[in-house]
C-alpha cells in the first residue's frame, strides 16, 4: 500500500482535507484489479493539490506565455511601438485608395519652403525652443518640394507589408522543409537539403537582387517583391529546424509516439514542431527584421522599390550625400528602419522567452536596479541555475519563488564558483572542499528540496 | 572519414552546378538587356541592337548560352579560364582578379574578427547571464542586427573617419577626456571580470587609475604620431599571453604548460631582435616563411616541454607565438606610421580600397591598405559579430542546462574545465552551421559596403552586371562566392562530424 507508506500523506493534513473522499476510499478497500490505477490517479491528484497549494493559482499554457511575454521588459514596449508605427503609417496617408488624415501626398511636389527644413519641434518655449508644434512639413521637404513626412510614411508602409509577407512565407516554407527533412532523413533529407544548399550557395543579397530586378519590371507593386524575398529567406530556418528535429527525433517521447503508431504528420505536428517553437519564433522574427533590412538594401542598390514609389532604403540612397547640408533627409528614414527592425527583434526575444517551457517565470528579473551595474545579476543567475538544474520532469511549470528555492544548493554552487576564481590547488584540495561540504541532513531526500524532486525519488519504487 | 568528405564534396559540386543554372536563367531573364538602346534616339539604333544581340548571343536559347559559359568555366581545370566578356568587351577574368583580391581581403578579415570576438563575447554573456553586461551586450547585438549597413556607413564616415583625421592633425587628450575614458574602461572591465563587490571595486579602481595615468603619458610620448611598443612591452604582453592561455587552457598549476608558454614568449623577444633587419622592408614571401618557422618552433617547444600534457602545451605555445608574431608586426607598422602620415596626411580614407598611385615601403603599403580596410571591416564585422555572439550565447545556455554539465560539476571539475571542455565544445556544434552561411552572406553584404565606400570590388562588378542584364560578371561573382560557400559548408560538415560522432552520416 503505497499511500500508507508514503509519509507525506500523513504529515500533510491539508492535502488530505482537499480530497477527503478519494483518499479515504482508497485507504479502505485496498484490493482489486484496478487498485494500481486508482493509486496512480490518487497520487497524481495529491501531487496536484500540493502544487496548487504552493503556487496559488494554475495557469494554462496560453496564459503563461502571455504572462511571461507581458513581463518582458523590452518586448512589450516594442510591441506597443510597432502597433503605433503601424497605425501611424497606415492612417496618416491612407492605403489602397482609402484616404488618411494627412492632407499631402507623397507623389505631388510643391514649392520648397525654408530650404525644406522640418517644421517639427519638440522643445517647448520655456526651454528656449520654438515650442511644441507639428507644422506644415514636420519632416521637411525633399528636393522637389514633396512632403517628406508623406514619403517616409509611405516607405514605412512598404517596409511593414514586406516584413509581414516575408515572415509568413519564409516561416511556413522553412519549418515545413526542415521538419520533413529532419524527420524522414534518408533520401528525402538529402533531396531537401540539397535544394536548401542550392539556395544558400547563392548569396542572399545576390539572389534577392536578381529576383527584385525581375519583379520591378513587372510593375505590380511590392507584393511580388515580398513573396519573392520570402522564397529566398527560408533556408536558415529550414537548416536550424532540421538540426533541432534531428536531435529531437532520437528522444524517447518520439520513439514512444512512433511505437504507438502515430502518423509521421502527427509526430511532426504534435511532438517535433512544438518543441522547436523557440527556434521557429526567434527565426521568424529575425527573418522579418532581416527582410526589412534586405528590402531597404535592395532599394538602396536600385533593385528593389523603384523611384516614383517610396521606400525607406530608396530615400536614404537618394539623399545620402545630403547628410552635411540637410541631415533630416537622411536621419528620418534611417532611424525608422532602425527602430522598426530593433523592435521586431526585441519582440522575437520576448516571444522566445515566453514560449520556452524551460525558462521559469522570471518574476525576480523585474526588480533589479543594481543589476544594471552587474552587481546582483550573478547571484541571481546562480540561483536560477540551481533551481533549474534541480527541477525534475514535473517541476518545470512551478515558478521559482523564494519559498521553493533550494537555498543550500545555490549556496553550494556559489561557493564552488567563487573558490574557482582562485588558482587551482590540485585535486587534493578539491576533495577536501567537497568533504567539508557534506551536510548533516544530506541523506534526507525530502529535507528542504522542492517538491518535484521528491516525486523523482519515488519513481523507482513504483 | 575520407569517403564521407569526398561524398560531401561531390554533392557540393552538383549543388554548385544546379545553383549556377538557376542563377544564370534568373539573371538573363531579370530584365531587358537592350532597354537603353530601345529608348535611344540614335540613327543606327537597329544596327546597335543587332550588334549587341550578336555580341551577347541574345539570339541563342538559354541552355546554349549557359553551355557556352560552362565550357568556358570548365577550361579553368586546364588553367585557361574563360569567363566571357562583359558588355563593354572587357575580359571578366581580368576584372575578377582585381576585384576578388580586395573583396576577399575585406570579407576574410571581417569574418575572423567577428568569429573570434563574437564567440568570446557569447561565452562571457552566457556565463554571466542576466548580469548588467549581459543586458548591455544583448542590447548592442540587437542594435547591430537592426542596423541598415549603408546608413551606418555614412555615419561612420562622418563621425569616425573625418573626426579621427581631424584629431590626427593635432592629437592630444584633455583631462576630462582621459577621466571619462578611465571611467568607461573601469565600468566595462568590472562588468566583464565580475566577482564579489570588493573585487569589482578593485578592478574598477585599477582600470581607472591605469587609464588616467597612461593616457597623459602616451600623450607626452606623442604616441598618436610616433607610436612604439619597445621590447619591454612586447615581452610583458607576450608573457601575459602565455600566462593567460595557460590559465584558460590547462590551469596555472600545470607548470609544464606554463613554462612552455613562457619559453615561447622569450623566444619571441629574441626573434624580435633577430628578424629586425629582415623585417625592415620584407616581402609577403619573407613573412610567410617566417610564419611557418614560427609555427614549427612553437610546436617543437610545446611538444618538447609539454611532457604528459603535450597537447595543451602545444596549443598554448602556438597561441603565444601567434601573439608574439602579431606584436612584432605591429611594432614594425608603428615604425612606419610617421612616414605614412607624411605621405597621405589624413590616414583614414572613406573612398576606395587603396590610395591611388600610392608607392612606399612594404609596411607603408600595408598601412595604406589597412587604413582603407578599417571602416568597411568594422561595419561588416559588427553585424556578423552580433550573429556569432548571439548564437554562441544561446547555444552555451542550452548546453549548460544539460545533465552532463551537472555531472561534470558534480564530479568536482573546476569551472574552467566545465565551461571550456564540456560546455563550449558541445555548444560549437550549432555555431559551425552559422559559420557556413555567414561567410557567404558576408560576401553578399560586401556588395552594399563596396557601394557605399566606392570600392572597385566584386560587389560593384555584380551590381553593374545585373544592372545591364549581363550574365558574365554576375556569374563570375557567383563563381567566387559559390565556391567559398561550398568550401565553408564542407568545412562545417566535417566539423560537425568531428564534434559530434552521432551525426556522422
Amino acid at each position: 500500500m503505497r499511500n500508507d507508506t508514503d509519509p507525506r500523506n500523513e504529515q500533510d493534513p491539508k492535502t488530505m482535507d482537499e480530497n477527503p473522499s478519494r483518499t479515504a476510499t482508497t485507504l479502505r478497500d485496498g484490493t482489486g484489479p484496478s487498485q494500481q490505477a486508482v493509486d496512480m490517479a490518487n497520487l497524481a491528484e495529491v501531487e496536484d493539490a500540493k502544487l496548487r497549494q504552493k503556487t496559488g493559482k494554475s495557469y494554462s499554457q496560453g496564459q503563461m506565455v502571455l504572462r511571461k511575454f507581458r513581463n518582458h521588459r523590452a518586448a512589450m514596449p516594442s510591441a506597443v511601438f510597432l502597433v503605433l508605427i503601424f497605425i501611424l503609417a497606415f492612417s496618416s496617408i491612407g492605403w489602397a485608395g482609402i484616404p488618411g488624415w494627412w492632407d499631402k501626398s507623397y507623389l505631388t511636389s510643391s514649392t520648397v519652403v525654408d530650404g525644406g527644413a522640418p517644421t517639427l519641434s519638440l522643445v517647448p518655449q520655456w526651454l528656449g525652443g520654438e515650442g511644441i508644434r507639428w507644422g506644415e512639413h514636420p519632416f521637411g521637404q525633399d528636393n522637389t518640394g514633396k512632403d517628406y513626412f508623406a514619403l517616409v510614411m509611405r516607405g514605412t508602409q512598404q517596409s511593414l507589408i514586406i516584413a509581414l509577407v516575408v515572415g509568413l512565407v519564409s516561416t511556413v516554407i522553412g519549418a515545413t522543409i526542415g521538419a520533413i527533412a529532419g524527420y524522414f532523413r534518408g533520401w528525402i533529407d538529402s533531396l531537401l537539403m540539397r535544394l536548401t544548399d542550392l539556395i544558400i550557395v547563392i548569396p542572399l543579397l545576390v539572389l534577392a537582387a536578381v529576383l527584385g530586378r525581375m519583379t520591378s519590371s513587372l510593375d505590380a507593386g511590392i507584393i511580388p517583391l515580398a513573396v519573392v524575398l520570402g522564397l529566398v529567406t527560408w533556408t536558415s530556418l529550414a537548416r536550424l529546424v532540421r538540426g533541432e528535429v534531428l536531435s529531437l527525433r532520437e528522444k524517447e517521447f518520439v520513439a514512444a509516439s512512433v511505437a504507438m503508431g502515430a502518423h509521421p504528420a502527427r509526430v511532426i505536428g504534435r511532438h517535433l514542431l512544438p518543441n522547436t517553437i523557440g527556434v521557429i519564433v526567434v527565426n521568424a522574427t529575425f527573418a522579418i527584421a532581416s527582410a526589412i533590412l534586405l528590402e531597404t538594401s535592395l532599394s538602396f542598390l536600385g533593385f528593389g522599390v523603384q523611384a516614383p514609389e517610396s521606400s525607406l532604403g530608396l530615400l536614404i540612397s537618394q539623399y545620402q550625400n545630403a547628410f552635411t547640408t540637410r541631415p533630416w533627409l537622411f536621419w528620418w528614414p534611417g532611424m525608422l528602419i532602425l527602430a522598426i527592425a530593433l523592435s521586431v527583434n526585441f519582440l522575437g526575444d520576448g516571444l522566445r522567452d515566453a514560449f520556452d517551457p524551460r525558462q521559469g517565470a522570471r518574476t525576480a528579473r523585474r526588480n533589479r536596479r543594481l543589476g544594471t551595474f552587474g552587481i546582483s545579476g550573478r547571484d541571481k543567475a546562480l540561483d536560477r541555475a540551481a533551481t533549474e538544474t534541480s527541477a525534475g520532469a514535473g517541476g518545470r511549470d512551478v515558478p521559482a519563488t523564494g519559498a521553493l528555492r533550494p537555498t543550500t544548493t545555490s549556496a553550494e554552487l556559489r561557493d564552488e564558483i567563487h573558490s574557482d576564481d582562485e588558482p587551482h590547488g590540485g585535486p587534493r584540495r578539491h576533495g577536501d572542499r567537497r568533504k567539508g561540504r557534506n551536510r548533516p541532513d544530506g541523506d534526507h531526500p525530502g529535507g528542504d528540496r522542492p517538491d518535484e524532486h521528491r516525486r523523482d525519488d519515488q519513481e523507482p519504487r513504483d | 572519414m575520407l569517403k564521407f568528405i569526398l561524398r560531401r564534396f561531390g554533392s557540393s559540386f552538383l549543388v554548385l552546378l544546379g545553383a549556377s543554372v538557376l542563377l544564370y536563367v534568373l539573371t538573363i531573364n531579370s530584365g531587358d538587356p537592350l532597354a537603353d538602346l530601345r529608348e535611344s534616339n540614335a540613327e543606327n539604333r537597329d544596327y546597335l541592337m543587332q550588334q549587341r544581340t550578336q555580341f551577347m548571343n541574345l539570339d541563342m536559347p538559354w541552355y546554349q548560352r549557359y553551355w557556352t559559359w560552362l565550357t568556358g568555366v570548365g577550361q579553368c581545370f586546364i588553367g585557361q579560364c574563360e569567363l566571357g566578356t562583359n558588355r563593354q568587351g572587357q575580359e571578366v577574368v581580368d576584372l575578377l582578379g582585381l576585384a576578388a583580391a580586395s573583396t576577399l581581403r575585406l570579407v576574410v578579415l571581417a569574418t575572423v574578427i567577428a568569429m573570434v570576438f563574437g564567440i568570446v563575447i557569447g561565452i562571457l554573456t552566457a556565463i554571466r547571464q542576466y548580469s548588467g553586461m549581459d543586458y548591455a551586450v544583448t542590447f548592442l547585438t540587437f542594435l547591430f542586427f537592426s542596423l541598415p549597413v549603408f546608413w551606418a556607413a555614412v555615419l561612420l564616415k562622418e563621425y569616425l573617419a573625418i573626426g579621427f583625421n581631424d584629431w590626427m592633425a593635432d592629437p592630444g587628450f584633455t583631462w576630462p577626456a582621459a577621466i571619462v575614458a578611465g571611467l568607461l574602461l573601469g565600468v566595462v572591465l568590472q562588468a566583464v571580470l565580475a566577482g564579489p563587490a570588493r573585487r569589482r571595486l578593485f578592478t574598477f579602481l585599477g582600470a581607472f587609475l591605469f587609464t588616467v595615468l597612461a593616457i597623459p603619458y602616451l600623450d607626452w610620448l606623442n604616441f598618436a604620431q610616433y607610436p612604439q611598443l619597445g621590447p619591454v612591452v612586447i615581452a610583458l604582453v607576450g608573457a601575459a599571453a602565455a600566462v593567460g592561455a595557460t590559465a584558460l587552457g590547462a590551469g596555472l598549476q600545470n607548470r609544464r604548460v606554463l613554462y612552455a608558454g613562457l619559453v615561447t614568449a622569450a623566444l619571441g623577444v629574441v626573434s624580435y631582435y633577430a628578424t629586425y633587419t629582415l623585417l625592415w622592408d620584407p616581402t609577403w614571401t619573407t613573412l610567410l616563411v617566417l610564419a611557418v618557422v614560427l609555427v614549427i618552433v612553437a610546436v617543437a617547444v610545446g611538444r618538447l616541454m609539454g611532457g604528459f600534457s603535450k597537447g595543451a602545451a602545444t596549443i598554448v605555445s602556438l597561441f603565444t607565438a601567434g601573439v608574439m608574431g602579431l606584436l612584432i608586426i605591429v611594432e614594425h607598422l608603428f615604425r612606419a606610421w610617421p612616414g605614412y602620415l607624411e605621405i597621405v596626411g589624413r590616414p583614414i580614407s572613406t573612398i576606395g580600397s587603396q590610395t591611388p598611385n600610392f608607392s612606399g615601403t612594404f609596411w607603408e603599403d600595408f598601412l595604406d591598405k589597412g587604413t582603407q580596410l578599417l571602416l568597411p571591416t568594422i561595419l561588416l564585422a559588427l553585424v556578423s559579430l552580433a550573429t556569432y555572439s548571439r548564437y554562441t550565447r544561446a547555444s552555451m545556455l542550452e548546453v549548460s542546462q544539460q545533465d552532463y554539465i551537472r555531472t561534470a560539476r558534480a564530479k568536482g571539475l573546476g569551472e574552467r574545465q566545465v565551461i571550456l571542455k564540456h560546455a563550449f565544445r558541445n555548444s560549437l556544434i550549432p555555431i559551425t552551421t552559422i559559420m557556413a552561411f555567414d561567410f557567404a552572406a558576408l560576401i553578399g553584404g560586401a556588395v552594399i559596403t563596396e557601394r557605399v565606400f566606392g570600392w572597385k570590388g566584386m560587389g560593384e562588378m555584380f551590381a553593374t552586371g545585373l544592372d545591364q542584364v549581363d550574365p558574365a560578371p554576375v556569374m563570375a561573382f557567383f563563381l567566387v562566392t559559390g565556391t567559398a560557400a561550398v568550401l565553408f559548408n564542407l568545412l562545417a560538415d566535417i566539423l560537425y562530424a568531428v564534434l559530434d560522432p552521432r551525426i556522422r552520416v
